[in-house]
C-alpha cells in the first residue's frame, strides 16, 4: 500500500471529508499495532481461546478418491466461533476499538456472517453494536437476524437501492459520519477506503500463516493450487497471503457466477469483461456498472458474494497476473455442495462452496503426489433455510408448512 | 466571469446569498426546468445540480430517494449535460455541478471539465474526493476554468482547512455539522466557533448547508458566512405542494 492507499492503480480512500481525521487516526493506530508484536500476540491468544483457532486443515480423501488427482486439503474455517473466517478480521478490529477507546462498532452485512460476528465481538468487549443489512438480505437470512438480536445489536434493514450489500455498506458510512466521534466502523472485507483492506487482509492472513505450516507438515511440500471464493475478498486474501511470497504455488479465486457469465445475473468482476473500473464506497476497483458509472444490479445464491466491488487488492494481483480468477455458476455450486456433504460429511456454506466447485473441476488433471487447499470459509448448516430452499428439499418445506400453521394458530387462540 | 468574481460581485448588492441544490431527473427534467426558473426569477444566486448517482454515500434519505427516482426514470449522465448546458444559457446566474467522483471518472475527467467550461457550468462539487488523490482532477479544473469546490466540515483541523483551502477556488462549502444531508442543524455557539475557524483558514467566500431551511435559519448566518445553501428542504417542498411553492417559498427566506 503506498501513502495514499493504493495497491497498483487500485484502492485509495475516497471518503467524504468528514472522515478524513478518523482515517488519519485510523491510519495510525493500525500502524503502532503492525509494529507492535505484542498486538499480534494478543490477537492470537485471543483467537485460539475465544475462537478456534488454530483451525483444523482436513485431508479429504474421499474426495480425493472421488477425483482421482491431486490432494485435496480443505482448510477448516467454518469451524471458527460463528462458522466463519469473519470472526478473524472482527476480533483484529474490536481490539483495535479498544486501544482507541471507541464506544460504539457498526458493521454491514450480506450473508450475516459478518453481522453476527460483530456482534459477538460488541457483546465480549461491552460496546453498543448497529449492523446494517440489505432488506432482501434480512429475508435470506433470518436465522443470523434472530441471533445478533439475541446478542443485542440493533438490526437495520436498508430499504435503498439493490436492498443487498453494497447498500447496507452506503448506510453504515452514513451513520459514521454522523456518529464519527465515539463509532468504529468495523468493515467486513478487504475492500473499501484504505486502512481497510490491508487491515483486513492483514487479520486475515492468520488462515494462511496456519495452512502453509500444516500443509508442510502433512503432505511435505507447498500444494500446487490455493482455491478460495471471492466476494468482497476477505477469505480469499487470508488464504493467499502466506503463499504469495512462494511463486510455485498458483492461487485461484472463484467468483460467483449466478446463472451463468452470459445472464448478466452474476457477481463475476474479474474473470470476465462484464465490470469496469470505477469508483464507490470509497475505493477503486473493478465494478459491475454501467457505461454511466451507475452500479449494476447483481445474482448469486450466495448472499455473501453478491457484490458490485472486489478487493483493490485482488484486482491489483489480477492486473499483475499473480491471481487467477475462474467463476462457479449457482447450479455449479449445489452440485459441490451436495458433493461435499455426501463424501466428507462435511458442509461447506454456499459462499465457500463456490472454491469446492472450482477446484472440483480441475483437480482431476493434477497428479496424485500433489496437494491442493480449498478454503472452507463458512459453514452451510447454519444457512438451513437458504440451503434447504435452494436443493428446493420437499420434506424441509412440508415442515415448515406444519411449523407455520402452528405458530398461526397459537397467534388466534 | 470565475465563480469566485461573479459571487462576490453579488456579495456587494446583498448581506446574504442563495444557493439551492436540484437533483436532475427528479421526478423529471421538465419539473427541473420549471423549479429553476422559480429559484431564479425569485432571488436565488448560484445553483448546483446534482447529476445522480447509484450510491450516494453521503447524502440522507431525500436526496437518497431522489437520485434512485431519477436513475429510474432512465435519465443518462448525457442528458444532465445537455440540461445543464440549457440552464448555463438561459439564466444569468452560476451553476454547478454536484456529484460524485465515478460519474465523472467514468465519463472521463478532461472531457468533463471541457464539456463544463464550454456550456458554461462555473464549478463542481464532489463529496467524495480528497484533494490529495484529486491531483488530476483540480489541474482538470484549473485548466478549463472551472472551479472545483472543496468542503470544510466541524472535524476538519485548522491544517486540514488550510490544506483544502489552497485547492479549492469558488468558494469553500462548509458542512454545518456531523452526518448526512437533511436534517436540521444547531446553529449554536460551538457552530459559531467553526465558522470562525473556517473564516480563519481562507480568503474564499464561505457556503454554509446541511440543514439550512428556513428564514430564521438564513438571518443566523448573516455576517457569518457569505452563501446559504438549501439543499433537501427544497426537494421535500416539490414533492409535498409541486414546483409553483417554490417561488414563494424561496422569495421568503430573505
Amino acid at each position: 500500500m503506498d501513502t495514499n492507499g493504493f495497491f497498483g492503480n487500485w484502492g485509495g480512500a475516497y471518503i467524504p471529508e468528514v472522515l478524513y481525521q478518523t482515517f488519519l487516526e485510523l491510519r495510525e493506530e493500525y500502524a503502532r499495532c503492525r509494529k507492535d508484536p505484542a498486538f499480534w500476540q494478543e490477537y492470537i491468544e485471543l483467537m485460539e481461546t475465544y475462537s478456534c483457532r488454530p483451525t483444523p486443515l482436513t485431508h479429504a480423501k474421499n474426495l480425493t478418491k472421488h477425483f482421482g488427482g491431486a490432494q485435496i486439503y480443505i482448510k477448516r474455517e467454518d469451524l471458527n466461533h460463528t462458522g466463519a473466517h469473519k470472526a478473524n478480521n472482527v476480533m483484529g478490529q474490536g481490539l483495535l476499538v479498544k486501544r482507541m477507546g471507541k464506544k460504539r462498532v457498526i458493521a454491514e452485512t450480506g450473508a450475516g456472517q459478518h453481522g453476527m460476528a460483530t456482534a459477538t465481538m460488541a457483546a465480549k468487549f461491552g460496546l453498543d453494536c448497529t449492523i446494517y443489512m440489505g432488506e432482501e438480505d434480512v429475508l435470506r437470512q433470518r436465522p443470523n437476524v434472530f441471533w445478533m438480536e439475541k446478542m443485542g445489536a440493533t438490526v437495520v434493514p436498508v430499504q435503498d437501492g439493490s436492498r443487498t450489500l453494497k447498500d447496507a455498506i452506503n448506510e453504515a458510512f452514513r451513520d459514521w459520519v454522523t456518529n464519527v466521534d465515539d463509532t468504529h466502523y468495523v468493515f467486513g472485507t478487504a475492500c473499501g477506503p484504505a486502512p481497510f483492506p490491508e487491515m483486513v487482509a492483514w487479520f486475515q492472513s492468520i488462515i494462511s500463516i496456519e495452512a502453509h505450516k500444516q500443509i508442510l507438515n502433512y503432505h511435505g511440500k507447498l500444494p500446487a493450487r490455493v482455491y478460495a471464493c471471492v466476494g468482497g475478498g476477505s477469505n480469499a486474501m487470508g488464504v493467499f497471503k502466506r503463499f504469495l511470497e512462494e511463486d510455485e504455488v498458483e492461487l485461484v479465486g472463484v467468483e460467483a457466477g449466478g446463472y451463468g457469465a452470459d445472464s448478466g445475473a452474476h457477481a463475476i468482476r474479474l474473470s470476465s469483461d462484464d465490470a469496469s473500473a470505477g469508483v464507490a464506497q470509497g475505493y477503486k476497483t473493478m465494478f459491475l456498472q454501467d457505461d454511466d458509472g451507475q452500479m449494476k444490479q447483481t445474482h448469486s445464491v450466495a448472499a455473501g458474494l453478491d457484490y458490485v466491488g472486489v478487493s483493490p487488492i485482488l484486482t491489483d494481483l489480477w492486473e499483475k497476473k499473480l491471481v487467477r480468477f475462474e467463476s462457479a455458476t449457482d447450479d455449479e455450486v449445489m452440485t459441490a455442495l451436495d458433493l461435499t456433504m455426501k463424501k466428507e460429511g462435511i458442509i461447506p456454506a454456499l459462499e465457500s462452496s463456490h472454491a469446492f466447485a472450482g477446484a472440483f473441476r480441475e483437480v482431476g488433471s493434477l497428479s496424485t503426489e500433489e496437494a491442493i487447499i480449498i478454503n472452507q470459509s463458512g459453514r452451510g448448516d447454519k444457512d438451513i433455510f437458504t440451503i434447504a430452499h435452494a436443493f428446493d428439499d420437499p420434506s424441509w418445506k412440508e415442515f415448515i408448512i406444519e411449523r407455520g400453521k402452528e405458530y398461526s394458530n397459537t397467534d388466534k387462540q | 466571469m470565475q465563480l469566485e468574481e461573479q459571487l462576490r460581485s453579488k456579495m456587494q448588492e446583498k448581506d446574504i446569498l442563495l444557493m439551492t441544490h436540484i437533483v436532475l431527473g427528479y421526478p423529471s427534467l421538465e419539473v427541473n426546468r420549471e423549479v429553476i426558473r422559480q429559484m431564479v426569477e425569485n432571488g436565488v444566486d448560484c445553483i448546483e445540480m446534482q447529476i445522480p448517482f447509484s450510491e450516494p454515500m453521503a447524502d440522507g434519505p431525500v436526496i437518497l430517494k431522489a437520485n434512485q427516482e431519477a436513475l429510474a426514470t432512465g435519465i443518462s449522465v448525457k442528458d444532465c449535460l445537455i440540461f445543464g448546458a440549457e440552464m448555463a444559457a438561459t439564466f444569468d446566474i452560476p451553476f454547478l455541478y454536484m456529484t460524485y467522483y465515478n460519474i465523472i471518472y467514468k465519463y472521463g475527467e478532461e472531457s468533463f471539465f471541457k464539456n463544463a467550461a464550454k456550456t458554461g457550468i462555473k464549478g463542481v462539487i464532489v463529496p467524495d474526493l480528497p484533494p490529495e488523490i484529486g491531483q488530476s482532477f483540480l489541474e482538470y479544473a484549473d485548466n478549463n476554468h472551472v472551479a472545483p469546490v472543496l468542503i470544510f466540515t466541524p472535524t476538519s483541523t485548522d491544517e486540514r482547512m488550510r490544506e483544502l483551502a489552497r485547492h479549492g477556488r469558488g468558494f469553500i462549502y462548509c458542512v454545518a455539522r456531523r452526518g448526512v444531508t437533511g436534517k436540521k442543524s444547531e446553529l449554536n455557539e460551538d457552530f459559531h466557533q467553526y465558522l470562525s475557524r473556517c473564516q480563519a483558514a481562507t480568503s474564499l467566500p464561505l457556503a454554509v448547508g446541511f440543514g439550512i431551511q428556513d428564514r430564521d435559519d438564513i438571518e443566523a448566518l448573516k455576517g457569518r458566512a457569505d452563501i446559504a445553501v438549501i439543499g433537501s428542504r427544497t426537494i421535500k417542498l416539490v414533492e409535498a405542494e409541486g414546483a409553483a411553492a417554490v417561488g414563494p417559498f424561496i422569495a421568503g427566506l430573505r
